[in-house]
């Protein structure tokens, strides 16, 4: 059996833990984006190159692995499963944008759903496995189901878990950690926990 | 050399510089202001949008971009009219 | 490692061939199928050289009875899949059958085509062909063709996509959730794509030259690679034969950067050190790597130097058959581990074309000709964008 030690949840404005609920008063998804960092106090610049979606990730693993570190494991046993319904369409179109006149590698870079993990992993010095899906909303079960999965091998004993999705202004993300023992939070890791985690 | 600078935080997403922070010449890369290959990809863009000078070689990077000096100066050069 | 899941049969289609047994003729006779761009509304046309599949999507669609109008990545990977359902000769209806894909474009190639003439005028262009946008959609198209009703699922970790399908497969089985898996991947050119590598400058103009000390880039190419992943008791019962068996696989990230790899292959190393753990093997007991080895100087020189730590000078036989495709990009895994599967069957090794002097960092000689020798073990390399390193190891079937 494993535990979720903790989670972070960012939406309607709001950097959400088990601990701490953060509101901002942004004019918009940008200045959101860009106060969210300033408050978290990042020190981290390469956060400004990145697109919304890695934003999004680095600021809601960042409020994560705070409240409930990693550092304990080496970087090899933790693993990262994201999902989302949108992959990387939001920064697909602004590339895409591009083309006609001079086509962007600092766009095209991000123009995959996965390089937001590699972000997430670079930032906290993840290198466990890696898997990102893409369905039309946060499924629970399948989620729960794989994590269990991947966690069955002796070399994971951790995973950063969980939705990062964004289009445009329209942004929903819930991270949470996976661990083979209690710790923090201490919830019983299946569907029914993540559904009323998420909700 | 200023407005290249501007010209250099906006492309970049430098959003936590201003143009006086950057040297006339800083080093660009690693230790300087810690651009990245993708950044030297992007200046590539921006020479070409903006100043209208091509760099074929994306090995000629490196001595180009070494400061905001070696750039204006071979943007001066290379030019196309 | 869990239960045992073998390859009970395999379906490819790329540059150098339609079919498994084209692509073996050609890898056999050493043909490159990278000529000047024909099929895209490109300013690259009959310039840019590209591994295109030489079939039209009028083509693609006759040879499997379906409508024409699919974009090019789901015929791609109809075609594929239908060869490798029909190469295991069992009915895998009758099974708990699941099909996993992975591309990185899915139906870019119609979306290509729909927004210009919509962009001018919202009357103008078909629907039809901007719905299956998404790459799960491809998918879906896909599946309907097979005719498979049970777990689906899409990958997209970039380069990588397509041996993560595999693994997740092979995982599927060995856990039993299911006992067949079609899985593998596909992806057409597109100018998204094509574009998008001009801009990181890593395309050659020229042919690509895999691990050799001029390589100044990769070559884009097409194509789609999947196998029929079986457990023990579907091999017993329909009396299959074991193309190969999986013995070992591992996926980690390398927590560099968005698109370049770790100057020391770290990434690259654990990945290759981790799956042979799990097939309990050692490094000198590998005969054959198809390697990833795109052409640029990036990837090779961290790939070569991480093959050279855990493999010593003592390394394998190895060798990136993408001198011949392309880089397939999200059907690369697929089509390269159809490749290792021919290496077990037919005890061979394909030939790395345009090799001639070594990387001096790393030294290492990728094999030059096919050639017959003795593979009990062959591992493929798939590294893609935002760090993710996989390799998996077949070894030889029962």
């Amino acid at each position: 059996m494993n535990f979720i030690s903790g989670y972070s949840r960012i939406h309607q404005g709001r950097l959400i833990t088990p601990k701490e609920t953060t509101v901002f008063a942004a004019a918009d998804f940008h200045d959101f984006l860009e106060k969210a960092y300033d408050q978290l106090a990042l020190a981290y610049p390469k956060f400004y190159k990145m697109d919304p979606l890695s934003r999004l990730g680095v600021l809601a693993s960042e409020i994560l692995l705070r409240e409930t570190p990693v550092s304990n494991y080496l970087p090899d046993e933790v693993a990262v499963v994201l999902s989302n319904a949108e992959a990387s369409l939001d920064t697909d179109l602004r590339y895409q944008a591009t083309i006609a006149t001079a086509p962007s590698p600092s766009l095209f870079v991000y123009t995959l759903a996965n390089v937001s993990m590699g972000e997430i992993c670079i930032r906290h010095g993840l290198k466990g496995e890696n898997a990102f899906f893409v369905s039309p909303s946060f499924d629970p079960q399948w989620m729960s189901r794989y994590v269990d999965l991947i966690m069955m091998q002796d070399q994971v004993k951790a995973c950063v878990a969980g939705w990062l999705n964004v289009l445009s202004d329209r942004y929903d993300v819930f991270l949470y950690l996976v661990e083979k023992q209690k710790r923090g939070l201490s919830e019983i890791h299946s569907a029914e926990t993540l559904a009323r985690l998420y909700q | 050399m200023a407005d290249l600078k501007v010209q250099i935080i906006e492309a970049l997403n430098l959003k936590h510089l201003k143009p006086e922070d950057i040297g006339d010449d800083q080093p660009l890369f690693v230790e300087g202001l810690g651009l990245d290959s993708i950044d030297a990809l992007e200046l590539i863009v921006l020479l070409q949008q903006k100043h209208n000078t091509k760099i074929a070689n994306a090995q000629d990077g490196p001595t180009i971009f070494k400061s905001v000096r070696t750039m204006a100066q071979y943007i001066q050069d290379h030019k196309s009219s | 490692m869990g239960a045992p899941v073998h390859v009970a049969g395999t379906g490819v289609i790329s540059a150098i061939g339609n079919t498994t047994m084209e692509c073996f003729a050609a890898l056999k006779q050493h043909v490159s199928g990278i000529a000047p761009l024909t099929s895209l509304n490109s300013i690259h046309k009959g310039v840019l050289p590209v591994g295109e599949v030489k079939l039209s999507n009028e083509q693609l669609a006759e040879n499997v009875g379906v409508d024409k109008t699919l974009n090019r990545t789901a015929l791609l990977g109809i075609h594929a899949a239908k060869e490798a359902i029909a190469h295991a000769e069992f009915d895998i209806h009758r099974w708990r059958t699941g099909f996993i894909s992975a591309t990185t474009v899915g139906g870019m190639d119609k979306s290509e085509i729909f927004f210009p003439p919509f962009l001018v005028d919202p009357t103008q262009g078909k629907l039809r062909d901007v719905i299956y946008h998404g790459c799960g959609a491809t998918t879906d198209l896909i599946t309907a063709a097979l005719g498979i009703t049970g777990f689906t699922s899409t990958i997209n970790t970039a380069c990588s996509s397509s041996v993560n399908s595999i693994m997740l497969g092979a995982r599927l089985i060995q856990h039993g959730i299911l006992d067949v898996v079609v899985a593998g991947g596909t992806d057409a050119l597109t100018v998204f794509t094509l574009n998008g590598f001009k801009s990181l400058m890593i395309l050659d103009d020229n042919l690509c030259r895999p691990f050799d000390a001029s390589r100044t880039g990769l070559n884009l190419g097409e194509g789609a690679g999947f196998v029929v992943l079986v457990s023990d008791k579907v091999l017993e019962e329909e009396y299959l034969e074991s193309l190969a068996i999986v013995s070992g696989f591992a996926n980690t990230n390398d927590a560099f950067h968005q698109t370049a790899s770790s100057p020391d292959g770290r990434g690259s190393f654990a990945a290759m050190q981790q799956a042979l753990t799990m097939a309990d093997l050692l490094p000198s007991e590998i005969d054959y790597i198809n390697l990833h080895g795109t052409g640029t100087q990036n990837n090779d020189l961290s790939e070569g130097t991480a093959i050279k730590r855990l493999f010593g000078d003592a390394y394998p036989a190895l060798s990136s058959t993408k001198s011949m495709t392309g880089h397939t990009l999200g059907a690369c895994g697929g089509i390269e581990t159809v490749f290792s599967v021919l290496a077990l069957q037919h005890q061979c090794v394909f030939p790395n074309l345009r090799f001639e002097q070594a990387i001096p960092e790393v030294g290492i000689i990728p094999q030059k000709k096919f050639e017959s020798i003795a593979v009990r073990h062959a591992m493929s390399n798939s590294f893609g964008f935002g760090g993710n390193c996989s390799s998996i190891i077949f070894s030889q079937g029962r």
